[in-house]
Formats: C-alpha cells, structure tokens, sequence
C-alpha cells in the first residue's frame, strides 16, 4: 500500500518536471542567463505552495496519515558548507543542465546519455564521502 | 487533450512542484532526491569507506521507490503526454547557443551536441557528462541538498541555510555559462 503511495508520487513528480521543461538543459541555460521568467516562474510559485502547507502544517499542527508527528527538520547552522557546496552543486547543474530528480526523468523519457550523469553523480557523491573531513563546513 | 500535449506553463507546474512536496510531508516523508545519491552508495558497499554512508538504507526505500516513479513519470510525459520536443526557449538565448555551437537550440529538449547517443563518443560530450554529473553529486552532498531538498523544502520551511545553498546554486551556475562556457565550447 505504502509502496504504490510513493509510486504514483513519483510518476506524478516526473510527468510534472518533464512537462514544465525543467529537465531541459536549455531551460536551465536560459535561466542562468536571466533570459526568461519561466524557471523562476516555476520555482516561485512552488515556493508559494510550499510555504503555505509548511504553515498549514505547522499551525495547525497536523500529523501524516499515518498518525506520526510530521517531522520539519530544521538545516544545521553553518555557512561555509552551504555556500561552497552550493557553488559546486551550481557549477554542475549548469554544465549538465539536470539536478538530481530531472535526471532520473529524463532517463525513463529515454535519453540514455544520461545514465553517464547519473553514474558520476554518484561517484561525486562517494568521493566527498571520502575527502569530507578535510572539507571546510 | 491539446493543452495536454503542449508543454505545461510555469503557473500550473510550479504549484504542482509544490504539491508533491505537501502530499510528501503528509505522508510523512521530506522531499529530497539527492539523497537518492547516497542511497545508491550504501547500497554499492561505500559503507566500509566512509561513516557518511553507514546508515541502514532501508529506511530510504520509500525514495528509492519515488525515483522509480519519476523515471516512469519521464517516459510517460515524454511519450504518451507529448507531441513534440522542442523547447521554445528565448530566441536571443538561442542565437547565444548557436553561436557557441549548439545547432539544436530552439530545436530539441536536450542539446544533441551532449546528449545524442553517437555524442558520447565525441572527445569532448563524454568527459563534459561526466564532469557534470560528478560535480552535482559531490556539491548536492556537500551542501546537504539539491533543488528539492534545499530550494523547494528548506525554503519552504523558511531556512537559512537553504537560502545560502541557492545562492551558491546560483553563483555556480552563473560561474560555469558565463566565464566557462566561452572557454569550454
């Protein structure tokens, strides 16, 4: 039951970033040249949304379906983390024009080229695992 | 069943962004697929390499099950919910690209210099992918987020620190097109 809860949220997610182009690489070039309020467009107004039921859930103190408390985990303080990891995460995105969840969709919309972005994703992913401790944060 | 086809404008996909996010939350989950990233490396054994991936990845199994949705998710909004793949990006963007080289500007949904399956065997597609791909993989752990985790759940929750992690989104990537780029292609 839960299983298909998170299926069905998951093809739900990849029709939505398929369909509103933000899995494509020129999107995101065009965003970072300020050539269009699409992009902006897209994540402003999920921000909206977003801020609203973290409000709605907060306030009125709502629990999951489930019964549990809802968990809102604040993001540990630090500056250099964020900022340097950040920069890292851009220059990324820009070059390959996918964050993660754009490239698991474009790999089921069939542009299997992809499968090199998401492989040395994770290898990333391994190695700051490996270099972390000698990483500002 | 033509607006369907078409691509969906930023006023009905936004908030369904953030929908995704809410109906996560009320089941109980948070919304962040680079976590996926680290899942996978458990999964591959990187637990005896490094404590950052000694966790009991069973708990991550719902992403896990999300991910395969989005891929699902992908094939079904390219193949079934579309017509076409052309992006009608900005033709001042488009002129840009052309003259950096990219001829399927205006013309694709993924440029065919990088993605197209015959590219991977270009000197310069296969190591440009991989760099890509290595960089946001190393930078999402990094900052402890990507797109989701940070731009759309953090600040959604009114975070700091998300805030700080989407300028450096933002710094990077303007860092990578404008003073990269013209060197790169």
């Amino acid at each position: 039951m839960k299983t298909s809860i998170y299926l069905v949220i998951g093809i739900f997610f990849g029709i939505v970033m398929y369909k509103s182009e933000a899995a494509s690489w020129f999107r995101i070039y065009e965003m970072f040249r300020f050539d269009s309020f699409h992009m902006y467009g897209i994540m402003g107004s999920a921000l909206l949304v977003g801020i609203l039921s973290v409000q709605l859930i907060k306030r009125r103190k709502w629990r999951s379906f489930y019964g549990e408390t809802i968990q809102l985990q604040p993001k540990e303080r630090s500056f250099a983390r964020y900022l340097y990891g950040g920069v890292v995460f851009g220059l990324g995105w820009a070059l390959a024009g996918a964050c993660p969840g754009p490239m698991f969709t474009l790999l089921g919309a069939g542009y299997w080229s992809i499968l090199v972005v998401i492989a040395s994703a994770v290898l990333g992913t391994f190695v700051y695992g490996l270099v972390r401790d000698r990483l500002p944060h | 069943m033509e607006y369907i086809l078409q691509p969906w404008p930023w006023y009905v996909t936004g908030p369904l962004i953030g929908l995704t996010m809410f109906i996560l939350l009320l089941v109980g989950k948070n919304f962040g697929m680079s976590s996926n990233l680290r899942t996978l490396c458990t999964i591959c054994g990187a637990g005896k390499k490094s404590e950052l991936f000694r966790f009991n990845w069973k708990e991550q199994r719902w992403n896990l099950i999300v991910v395969v949705g989005t891929i699902a998710g992908g094939f079904i909004g390219a193949h079934l919910l579309s017509d076409g793949t052309a992006v009608d990006i900005n033709p001042r963007t488009i002129a840009e690209l052309k003259s950096l080289g990219f001829q399927s500007a205006g013309a694709a949904y993924l440029p065919e210099e990088l993605f197209a399956p015959g590219a991977l065997f270009h000197l310069k597609s296969l190591p440009l992918l991989v760099a890509g791909g290595f960089l946001i993989g190393f930078g999402a752990r990094y900052a402890g987020g990507c797109t989701s985790g940070h731009a759309i759940s953090g600040l959604s929750n009114l975070q700091f620190p998300s805030l700080l992690a989407v300028i450096g989104f933002f710094l990077g990537g303007m860092l990578m097109i404008y003073l990269l780029f013209p060197l790169i292609f």
